[in-house]
């Protein structure tokens, strides 16, 4: 018999987790632009000084970070993620990183969490921005037992950290690490998984003989973790992310720069905006990362 | 070494190889004096005390009068301000606070400085320090809907110890009619308009009492001078 057990989102336990580094470390100091900041009622009346809403102005908002991280605070930034990265997109880079201060950034919302909500609220693009920018560490965590070791992790630091939170999980935890996980081995090739579509990277290469990678730390790329596995299977890379597709490709060329090797992506699609609602499931579908499609992809990929 | 205007414009003549006019036309140069003379408390001696005032140059463009200043104040070696703008030299068109001994913040990009400004008081607020926090901007710099976010904020949050002084030399395009001062004011500030080149009149308005307000004081440069505006 299987337990019933109730899980958390992914936004409740970086609730949480916040409330209790507020308590204990007074480095830390938590900036909402409204999103979410009903959270944080009871612990704002504790920390005045420390969990400020800003109203909707995220622009003040990332800026507000770096003067906060210039008088020696830990800055944790939340909003949704097309409002956390793309609008104020030239705060992170001059109000953060030309500074060069640190801030942890935690957006919820991923690529299509509810597509119902259009466009507006779909940032796939996200993980891309950070890599025009030096000095960002990116977490993609795929359930939400992974978000509470990155969270207290990034929060401890100074560096600069991006924190992609889901309502997607996969139906299990993978034990944290700094790098690939290997789930599976096999020879036909390796198969990658960055956070919540592992469960369908699973299903798809069930029968494969793959070696399968999962990672909830997509930067700094893991260059030796690939490479091992790529050494003991055929060099046919799959790389699946949950956000715009191909966005890894160019740590792939890099990490196999003296190794011949074909690679396929998959993520979100690149050439539409695909202006239809409906649920994630329906968006997974188009763009070809639910498990049927990606079986078969990896299927004729790998023959 | 007592600092004469003949020594700035000496200093400033470094840069810009024209002593004469280059440092009498800049627009901000009596801000800047004042506030390192007479008005913060920051000095080579204290730069990295958590109490010390902190002066944000947002309008980080023509930074040769800052550099002067600086230099002036002992943060920066006279002879360092012949490199400005060569590769390797600490000092650029944009001050770069990791690169410029006494350059609090990196700018260039205008509408950044207000909002950094507002998160160091922030910052020093939580930690009961009263150390004031001043960010020189330009009426320009005033179009960029950024600085409308870092106003309306610091004014809803009674940020006292953050003042904004903003450069009037009438360079934004399409202007502000009715003055920058009135929507300062609008958005809970304390706002004073004073002659940018009247150094007892910025004294004045820059050691105001703090009343729970941040405070913006609007430096008018009204004479129109030969070279341009720094």
């Amino acid at each position: 018999m299987t337990a019933q057990l109730t899980r958390k989102l992914m936004r409740t336990v970086f609730v949480d987790t916040m409330i209790e580094s507020l308590a204990t470390d007074s480095r830390v100091v938590l900036l909402t632009a409204d999103i979410s900041s009903w959270f944080f009622t009871a612990v704002r009346a504790e920390y005045p000084d420390r969990v400020i809403n800003l109203g909707i102005r995220e622009q003040a908002m990332i800026d507000i970070a770096g003067g906060l991280a210039l008088t020696g605070h830990r800055p944790v930034v939340h909003t949704y993620a097309p409002f956390l990265v793309e609008r104020p997109f030239e705060q992170l880079k001059i109000g953060l990183g030309h500074q060069d201060v640190g801030a942890v950034l935690v957006s919820v919302g991923a690529s299509y969490d509810d597509p119902s909500w259009g466009r507006t609220h779909q940032s796939p693009g996200d993980v891309a921005l950070f890599d025009t920018l030096p000095g960002w560490t990116v977490h993609v965590p795929g359930h939400e037992d992974e978000v509470e070791p990155l969270l207290r992790d990034a929060v401890s630091g100074d560096g600069r950290v991006y924190i992609r939170l889901s309502e997607r999980a996969n139906n299990e935890a993978v034990p944290g690490s700094d790098g690939f996980t290997v789930l599976r081995r096999g020879g036909a090739g390796v198969v990658i998984a960055v956070g919540p579509v592992l469960d369908q990277v699973l299903a798809a290469t069930a029968t494969a003989d793959a070696t399968v990678l999962y990672t909830a730390t997509i930067r700094p790329f893991d260059h030796a973790g690939l490479r091992a596995a790529v050494g003991s299977a055929r060099p046919n890379v799959v790389l699946v992310e949950p956000y715009l597709r191909g966005t890894s490709a160019y740590e792939v060329a890099e990490a196999l720069g003296d190794v011949p090797h074909r690679l396929r992506s998959y993520g979100v699609r690149r050439d539409q905006e695909t202006r239809v609602y409906g649920k994630a499931e329906d968006h997974d579908r188009l763009h070809g990362v639910d498990a049927a499609s990606l079986t078969e992809s990896i299927t004729s990929f790998f023959r | 070494m007592q600092t004469t205007e003949e020594t700035l414009q000496s200093l400033f003549g470094r840069m810009t190889g024209d002593e004469k006019h280059g440092w009498a036309a800049a627009s901000t140069q009596s801000a800047l004096w004042v506030l390192y003379d007479r008005v913060l408390n920051v000095s080579p001696a204290n730069i990295d005390d958590p109490d010390r005032d902190r002066f944000y140059l947002s309008k980080g463009h023509g930074p040769m009068a800052y550099y002067a200043v600086l230099a002036a104040k002992g943060f920066i070696e006279p002879e360092t301000l012949n490199t400005w703008r060569e590769f390797g030299s600490p000092l650029g068109m944009h001050p770069d606070r990791t690169l410029a001994p006494g350059v609090e913040i990196s700018s260039g990009s205008l509408g950044h400085g207000l909002a950094l400004g507002v998160g160091t008081a922030l910052g020093l607020r939580a930690q009961g320090r009263r150390s004031r926090v001043v960010v020189l901007m330009g009426d320009g710099e005033f179009d960029e809907g950024s600085n409308h976010e870092a106003m309306a904020i610091a004014g809803r949050l009674g940020l006292d110890r953050v003042t904004a002084v903003v450069i009037d030399n009438s360079s934004a395009s399409h202007g502000w009619p009715g003055g920058i001062a009135r929507r300062f004011t609008m958005e809970g500030w304390q706002a004073t308009t004073v002659d940018g080149r009247d150094h007892d009149e910025l004294y004045q308005a820059l050691t105001l009492e703090p009343d729970g307000r941040p405070q913006a004081v609007v430096a008018e440069i009204r004479e129109t001078t030969q070279g341009g505006a720094a």
